[in-house]
This record gives structure tokens, sequence and C-alpha cells, in this order.
């Protein structure tokens, strides 16, 4: 038992922790534009397909900086050249614009790579074990993808509450129009955070591609879970983001590791044992409703607290 | 643009089907060519294309050419049903079908129905892999002919194979969650109970299909739950990354698998280090010893670059070529008509037929363990370049693969 909880726990940190990488882009844009970005997942896909392509040709290293770099250009135009324009015409416009790109993006990669995963495999420098616990091996490089994490977390903690930029960003978030007043360019502390957010889920991209599968539906299988991470943590609330998307890689990971049913809870009086057409129900297990726990989570934190966990103000 | 493709195709039917419709066999493929399943779906329809090339190749049937027309499903039954409609609106008589048994009971269910509302327009559904019990009992269908043997012939095959093996004393059930796991997993309980009652089935597992990316969760409890072996129906990117979580992660198990042979599933059992430790049953193994199937997987290799992961789909055209040529007709009803109780010598040697009173076709199957040759001559195939092939380690006559059938057969 204390091995399934061991391994358990790492599996759901480092899912948590790649979440976060995810979700803090998307909060962040979130709470400063009021868009929800529909096509933040897409960004992560193109990290994948990107880092893919790069590591093909000049290896994984440089391609774990290029790779990230090139999806936040991407980012920032859509910014510039989508977003802004279509600012004027309210949410709703944005809304849309960016629901037309997720699927945009969904196209053009699969046309470019195809349908089927690509080979996207672990660095050789990081394809070993790195430690054992229990008798079972832990891969070196999910501890990379860990650090990396970790690092990106602190840097932006660091950066949103040390420096100046941070200052105004933070600024931003509340009283856009008062940063406006005192001479800040909004739309361009607006253009960099976009790009800025959209660099980090590309860089989720590049690390997660080789451990999980790249293909062109990884979008779409990452992207709804994004939105429960941050209404869960908060709008706009970075620590609100972390929290929550440790919970929930723990919560899914955990849900996957238990047995036990609904019918279970009954001991001996177990009423799936009586003839009964809800036998079906009674017996789904924990590890059945795992992928649906985040989605019962986003309804209840929305119906009795809808500023989320961390978060300072209601949606 | 494999998009374009297929939409340039279907569009080309439409508008060439009025003019070629004398001359060409349009079989509609109908499954995954994207998402999850995507990697099985190409290479089930690179097989496909080619059997059609080598049929064309020896003047088609009745001389008439054989047309693939490829229709994404995505593993998703509603999506297939909107294909098969597209597929039949563009003049397809025949349609083919294997990934996943949801996905074939809709189509089961569609050819019954579109059978029964345009006499004369009839669709035959070949199905050369959904293995679901239930489409040949009690939803059997006039319309569909299965070449695959179904998931409970096989699990007692399987069954009676680890009877004989004393070393497995707990055993781990993982299945995908859909109408097929279900029957995989029910049936493994029920012939171990029987066969082995002293063996202990430690965990019983369903996951969401072609969904899940990351199994060190699934893995993790493998593991703890102290299981030496693990039984699973799972097959493409399920299998494939189950087992790489596996070898992350360590596990050191005997596997008896379903279609560890499908894609990526050879490679992620090369790095778990697993030899001769991961069975799997089919109705071919490319070291099978049989001449002119080693001949066939040569020239397939060479031009596909996969193997013959289906030497049912090989069977499954073969005889529709003979049944055509039986009933001297290619009209479905005819064809239908010859197929049923038909016999026919399978692709890996030995003679099958095609029962009558359920349409479930019964050959010889093969349990397999997947290592490195013992003779490099006489097991000159290996998989995915892993220098690891499949050696045949038992081999289950058509007689002992019979099971009997609840169909209650409405003929036309």
């Amino acid at each position: 038992m204390a091995e399934l909880i061991v391994i358990s726990t790492l599996n759901g940190v480092l899912f948590g922790m790649l979440l976060f990488l995810l979700s803090s882009g998307l909060t962040v844009i979130f709470s400063m534009m009021g868009v929800l970005n529909f096509a933040h997942a897409s960004f992560y896909m193109l990290g994948a397909f990107f880092g893919y392509q790069l590591t093909r040709w000049i290896g994984f290293w440089p391609a774990l900086v290029i790779a990230p770099l090139l999806v936040g250009v991407v980012g920032m135009g859509v910014e510039r050249y989508g977003l802004r324009n279509t600012h004027k015409h309210g949410h709703v416009a944005e809304l849309l614009l960016t629901f037309g790109l997720a699927f945009a993006i969904e196209e053009i990669v699969s046309m470019i790579w195809g349908k089927s995963p690509v080979d996207y495999r672990v660095p050789a420098a990081l394809d070993f074990p790195a430690f054992t616990v229990f008798s079972t091996n832990y891969p070196a490089y999910k501890i990379f993808m860990l650090v990396v994490s970790v690092v990106i977390f602190i840097a932006l903690l660091v950066t949103l509450k040390r420096t100046r930029v941070g200052l105004i960003v933070q600024a931003a978030l509340t009283h856009p129009s008062m940063v406006g007043h005192l001479g800040h360019n909004v739309g361009r502390v607006f253009m960099l955070v976009f790009g800025v957010g959209s660099a980090l889920a590309g860089l989720a991209g590049v690390i997660a591609g080789p451990s999980l599968v790249t293909q062109s539906d990884m979008a779409a299988l990452l992207g709804p879970i994004l939105f429960v991470v941050i209404v869960f943590g908060g709008l706009g609330s970075l620590p609100g983001a972390f929290v929550a998307s440790l919970l929930i890689g723990l919560i899914q990971t955990f849900a996957v590791a238990l047995n036990g049913s609904l019918a279970s809870v009954f001991g001996p009086l177990d009423p799936s044992l009586g003839p009964s057409p809800l036998t079906d129900i009674w017996n789904v297990t924990i590890a059945q409703i795992a992928p649906i726990l985040p989605y019962v989570l986003l309804v209840l934190v929305l119906i009795f607290r809808p500023m989320g966990l961390l978060g300072t103000r209601e949606s | 643009m494999r998009k374009l493709i297929v939409a340039a195709t279907a569009a080309l039917t439409v508008l060439g089907g009025a003019a070629s419709a004398q001359e060409t066999i349009k079989i509609g493929y109908i499954d995954p060519l994207s998402g999850g399943g995507a990697s099985v779906g190409e290479g089930g329809l690179k097989t496909f294309q080619y059997l059609a090339d080598e049929l064309n190749a020896k003047g088609g049937i009745l001389g008439h050419k054989v047309e693939i027309v490829p229709l994404d499903n995505k593993t998703n039954p509603q999506e297939s049903l909107v294909q098969a409609q597209k597929a039949v609106d563009a003049g397809v008589h025949y349609i083919t079908q294997g990934n996943g048994s949801s996905v074939g009971a809709a189509l089961e269910d569609f050819v019954t129905k579109h059978n029964s509302r345009n006499p004369g327009k009839e669709v035959l559904y070949f199905n050369y892999a959904a293995v679901d019990p239930s489409m040949t009992n009690e939803k059997c269908s006039y319309w569909h002919f299965r070449w695959d043997a179904n998931s409970d012939i096989k699990m007692e095959a399987l069954t009676n194979y680890m009877k004989g093996q004393p070393s497995i004393k707990k055993v781990y059930l993982i299945n995908m969650d859909y109408s097929f796991g279900q029957s995989v997993r029910t049936a493994a309980r029920k012939m171990l109970g029987e066969k082995r009652p002293d063996i202990q089935v430690v965990g019983d597992e369903l996951h969401p299909m072609l969904k899940v990316t990351d199994f060190s969760p699934y893995i993790a409890k493998i593991k703890a739950s102290g299981a030496d072996t693990v039984v699973t129906g799972n097959w493409g990117q399920d299998f494939a990354l189950l087992l790489k979580a596996a070898a992350d992660a360590g596990l050191k198990v005997n596997w008896y698998t379903y279609y560890a042979g499908g894609a990526g599933g050879p490679t992620a059992i090369k790095q778990t280090g697993l030899e001769n430790q991961v069975f799997q049953i089919s109705e071919g193994v490319p070291n099978s010893g049989n001449k002119a199937a080693m001949e066939f997987e040569k020239d397939f290799r060479a031009k596909t670059g996969i193997s013959v992961w289906y030497p049912r789909a090989v069977n499954e055209m073969r005889m529709f070529k003979a049944a055509a040529e039986k009933a001297n007709s290619i009209d479905p009803v005819k064809v239908a008509a010859a197929l049923e109780g038909m016999k026919f010598d399978v692709f890996d040697g030995g003679e099958g037929f095609m029962r009558k009173d359920d349409h479930q076709f019964f050959q010889p199957i093969y349990i397999s363990a997947f290592g490195a040759p013992a003779d490099k001559a006489k097991e000159p195939f290996d998989e995915e370049n892993t220098g690891w092939g499949w050696r045949i380690v038992s081999k289950i006559d058509t007689d002992q693969t019979m099971l009997p059938t609840t169909c209650n057969m409405k003929r036309p």
C-alpha cells in the first residue's frame, strides 16, 4: 500500500505540474483580457510538434529552447493581429476567434504531420531509470519534467511578485484602465503576456510530447481540463492555479489507484448482490469515474464558491 | 493532406459513380484514420489496399476491379453511421470494419435496417476484427460476416493454454471500457474460475477507451497488487502505451494479450525486456512456417512497411472473391448466400469455414510468444526492427475452437 501511495503521489504531482505549466498562462490571460482562450491547448500541441520537428533537425536540447519561443511568437501574432482587432467587437467575438483558431491549428497540424502519432522519443541522455522505490523504477525523464515545471513555477512567481514587469502585469489584472492612464502601454503588456502564456504552453508541449503521445488530437484531450484548473484555482491567481493543478493531478491519479465501488461501501449489505437493474451503477468503480471527477469539481466550485479556491473576484 | 485526398476520393466516387458502377467493386473501409485509433486504422487501410491490388493484378473479381474507399470514423459509432450512409450513397455495396465492437454493433444494426428498407440495394458488412461475441449471438445479422475469432473463442483458447502453466498464481485483468473490453473480463473471470480455481484474480480494471496517454497510475496499481500475470484485450495505442509505462516502471509479469502485435506493441515489449513473456492469440503468425504465407509476408512488408497484422483480412478478401465466383455474381445477396457455410483454406494453412448459423468464421488459431528467434532461417521475420519476432507456442485446430451460438438468424 505504501508503495502505491508513493508512486501515485509522484505520478500525481508530475501530472499536476504539467497542468500548471499550461494553466498558468491561461489564467493570467483570462483575468487580464477576459478572454477564455480556447486555443491555449492548441499552443501546447504546437509546442509538441515543433519540439518533435526541431528535435529531428537539431536535437532535443536546442528544441527545448527554440520551440517554446516559436510558439510564443505565434501567440503574440495571434494577439496583435487577431484578438486586438476583434477586441472592439466585445468578448464574444474574441471567444469565437480563439474557438475557430483551435480547430484551424488542429487541422493544420494534421495536414503537416498526419493524424497518427509521430515518433517523438525521450532523448537518449535522459532515457534511464532515475531511482527505484519499492522495486519500481522511476524514469529520469519524468524527474526532468518535474524539475522544469518547478523551475518555471518559481521563475514565474518571482517575476510576478518581485519585478517591475510583474507589478505592471498584476496591476493590469485588476485595474487595466488605471494602468493605461498611468502611461503604460497596456496593449503591449497584453501582447507580451499572451506571448509568454503561449510559450509556456509550448514548453509544456515540448517536454510532455515524448512522455505522452504526440498526435493531432492531443489538444482536445487536455483542453477541457485546463478550464477546470483555472476556475477551480480562482481566476488570475497563480498560486490558485498551482494548488488546483496539483489537486487535480493527485485526484485523477489516486482515483485510478483506488479500488472500491459505491456498492462496497455497504459491506455485507452490498446492494449489487441482489437482482436489480441498477447493478451496473452500484458496481462502477472509483477508477472508472476518475476521468469525470475534475468536471464534477468544476460544477461544485461554480455553485458553491464561484471565485474559486484562492481567487479574489467573481468571474 | 490525407483528409483532402479522402474528400477528393469521395467526391470523385460520387461524380464517377454512375459511369463506373459496372466496372468497379467498391469496398467502404470504415475505420479510424484520426485520433487514438489512427495507428491501427492506417495499418488496416494499407492491408486492404494491398489486398485489392493483389486481386486486381490477377484480373479482379469476375473481371471487376476492386477499389477500397477509405472513410474515417474516428472510432466513433455515430460518425461510422454517417460514413456508412455516405458510402452507400456513393454506390458502395460492401463495407468492412474492424476496430471497435462499439462501432461494429452500430454498423451491424445499420446494414440490417438498411437492407430491410431498401430491397435490391443490399449492403454486406465484412467484419475483420470487431470481436464482441454478441455480434454473432443475440445481435446476429444475416448481412454480417465475421472473419476474426470472437472474444470468447480467443479466451477459451487462451485459458486452455494458461491452465497448463502452473507458475500463474495471481492474475490482473485490465481492459478498455466498452463492450469488447467488458466481454474479455467477463469471459476471463468465468473461464479461469472453471479451469484453474486456484488462480486468484487480484485486479479487474476498465479504463477509458483510447483516451489514456499515461498508464503509470495503472501500472503502479498492477505492481501493488502483486500480480504475476496480466490478461488484456487492449489494442492500438492502449496496448503500446500500457507496455511503455510498464517498461518505464520495470514491471516484470507475464502478459496474455489479444493484440500485442499491433502498431507500437512490439517496440514497447522490447523495451520491457520481457522475452517470451508476452503472449498473443491470433489466427496467424509471420513465422508460421507456411511457405505461401511467408512469401506473402515478405512482399507485403517490402511494399507497405508493416507486418501482416490481419491474416484474417487476407482470408476475408480472398474468400470474397471465391464466394463471388461460386455465385457467379457480385450481387451482395448472392455473395451472402454463397458465403454461408463456405469452406476455405486459410492464409496460414489449414481449413476454416463460415458457420451458417451465425456467420462466424472458424479457423485454426495460434498462441505465440515474442522474443529473439532461436533459428534465424526458420523464423526470419522480426517486428518493428526490434530483432524479436513471434514464435508459435501452441496451435488450436479449427474443431477445438467451436463454441455454441445463441443466434436466431433471420433470413431474407
